[in-house]
């Protein structure tokens, strides 16, 4: 099935996923899945509509259980773990359509974010101003590009914006895989350069797993795309090759006369 | 808002000179009783997006411990210092509150009233009928309030600072709470429970906690409303008060903690005054149409209309001082 490995065989496996599957009622939309996540590979996942990404994202996370197969984070089986230990291991991910705290402030939304993942959420009396925490929910809004709306309301922000809080929030705390949900929908051609740029300054050591329909996106911020069709895992391999195969012309434009 | 607060709490410190000893019992500091108990329905309702009709329950909890805990003429209970039976109260409402929330976690609208209307009715109908604890149908009553730290809550006037300090002891730890880690989470899961999850933080316990905190809110009024009345019974804690509370919030408003005060006091005068202008019994109607005018009319409540109003006047203001600069540039 792959047509290349796509990275050096040597590296530590961040993510792996044996025979994961997932059905709904008598519908399969994920299909007897088989993935490998290495550690700092950065992995684009196309497929059309339906095809079963979101739903995989979701059994990554944990938001969905699974119906059969297993799944490895960092070594250790998380298949029946709930979302929140999932992420503790260092998992992170961003929504389709942007799932965030509409009441609470750009910082608040930040500093949750930081008090989630350092176990720091069960504080409560509010922390200090200055507090280290307060620090590293700047440090984001800066990586986020929203330092100047850090008092705004999550609910008043624009779209673009709040895609950014969505990255924020994914790259808090020390993240060793980070599930990236269609980040360009809804961008403006203007902003979409930025979003790439943000995707390539990521940390070397950072896993990624993107799931994205502009391809220009996709493939210049990944060095391995997988080709999901129907819930199964039809090809992986890297960008160029995968792009040219027969099997995602057919997907994309249909089959030849 | 916070110069407004301390101006409302200052004008609440003189005003026992110019009133009543009527108006300060039976308005003033039954309305701040009762606003105690309404804050903890609004906190919850305001920052986890849920609707507790076991407030009153929870309020019950700690009405009852103190009653059981404290002199009393009904020959139950065990006497215990003032402060240990307060803080067996508080504890008690906390957990109690607690309890609630882990039964109604995974609740929100009409599936949290239908859970918490039910716990409030079984605890109603257990306080009734239990007679080894609660003393059934009659409850407790001739408990006196303590004199604490030599002076004696009896007197009125020390009653109603006790209950003012206890009610701004209340507004200040929800405050302080809802910025906090934790309240932060309670907001994060009424808007999205699932990215909360997603930044690692179980819902769970974040659930749980806010039924907690509001239990010990609610367990505040409980004791307050037990020294004040002297007595408690299964009257105390059934569906009549569970119901007034729910319209206090209503017609107060559920954006700010305050509102739940200004709720309680056009409550209270109702609930006073109706009885002069009609009769007892038209109570409910009058009650009933205001709460019809406040959801038609208002439905963020008496404080949330005049906050909204505020910001409109502010906005025609700054609009208006924006023409004048442009019509002067122009000149």
């Amino acid at each position: 099935m792959p047509l290349t490995d796509g990275s050096a065989s040597n590296q530590r496996v961040a993510l792996n996923l044996k025979g994961v599957t997932r059905r709904f009622g008598s519908f399969v939309a994920v299909d007897n899945l088989n993935m490998t996540i290495k550690t700092g590979e950065r992995r684009a996942i196309l497929g059309s509509n339906g095809a079963g990404k979101t739903t995989l994202f979701n059994l990554i996370t944990g938001d969905f259980p699974l119906s059969e197969g297993s799944i490895e984070i960092e070594g250790v089986e998380s298949s029946t773990l709930p979302t929140h230990k999932r992420i503790q291991a260092g998992l992170r991910r961003t929504y389709q359509h942007a799932l965030l705290f509409d009441s609470l402030s750009v910082r608040d939304t930040l500093l949750l974010a930081v008090v989630g993942i350092h176990n720091k959420w069960p504080l409560f009396y509010p922390l200090k101003k200055n507090s280290k925490y307060h620090e590293k929910a700047e440090a984001l809004a800066k990586v986020a590009g929203l330092s100047s709306k850090m008092d705004v309301l999550v609910g008043a922000l624009s779209h673009g914006q709040k895609r950014q809080l969505e990255i924020g929030i994914a790259l808090s705390g020390d993240p060793k895989i980070v599930l990236f949900d269609e980040p360009a929908a809804g961008l403006s051609p203007a902003e979409r350069p930025v979003l790439t740029e943000l995707l390539l300054s990521l940390p070397k050591k950072l896993s990624v797993i993107l799931i994205e329909h502009d391809m220009d996106i996709a493939l210049e911020t990944s060095n391995i795309v997988s080709v999901m069709h129907n819930g199964k895992h039809l090809l992986e391999g890297e960008p160029e090759e995968v792009v040219h195969s027969d099997i995602v012309r057919e997907i994309y434009v249909g089959k030849r006369q | 808002m916070s110069r407004t607060l301390l101006l409302i709490v200052v004008i609440l410190i003189i005003l026992p000179a110019f009133i009543s000893d009527f108006w300060l019992n039976q308005i003033l500091t039954r309305s701040i009783i009762l606003g105690i108990a309404a804050l903890s329905l609004t906190f919850l309702t305001t920052y986890l997006g849920v609707v507790s009709f076991a407030q009153i329950t929870l309020a019950g909890v700690a009405g009852y411990t103190i009653a059981y805990f404290s002199p009393n003429t009904t020959g139950l209970g065990i006497e215990l210092p003032w402060l240990f039976a307060v803080a067996l109260a508080l504890l008690f409402s906390t957990l109690a509150g607690a309890f609630v929330g882990a039964i109604a976690k995974k609740s929100v609208g009409i599936y949290s009233i239908m859970i918490t209307l039910a716990i409030s009715m079984a605890f109603f109908y257990f306080t009734r009928q239990n007679y080894s604890i609660f003393n059934g149908w009659t409850g407790f009553s001739g408990i006196t309030a303590p004199v604490a730290f030599g002076v004696s809550l009896e007197d009125s006037l020390v009653f109603y600072y006790a209950t003012l300090l206890s009610a701004t002891a209340a507004g200040y730890l929800v405050v302080k709470f809802t910025s906090s880690p934790l309240g932060l989470a309670v907001q994060g899961v009424k808007d999205a429970a699932r990215r909360v999850r997603a930044i690692g933080i179980p819902t769970t316990p974040v659930i749980i906690a806010a039924y907690a905190f509001s239990g010990f809110i609610a367990g505040m009024s409980g004791v307050l409303n037990v020294w004040q009345q002297e007595r408690i019974s299964s009257f105390s804690v059934g569906l009549g008060p569970t119901i007034d509370l729910l319209i206090i919030a209503v017609i107060g408003g559920m954006r700010h903690p305050l509102g739940a005060f200004i709720g309680a006091i056009t409550y209270v005068l109702i609930d006073t005054f109706v009885i002069d202008l009609f009769s007892r019994d038209r109570f409910n109607m009058i009650i009933g149409l205001v709460l019809l005018f406040i959801v038609m009319a208002a439905p963020q409540g008496i404080l949330g209309s005049f906050l909204s109003a505020q910001k409109r006047i502010r906005k025609y203001d700054n609009n208006a001082i924006k023409r004048k600069i442009k019509n002067d540039c122009e000149i």
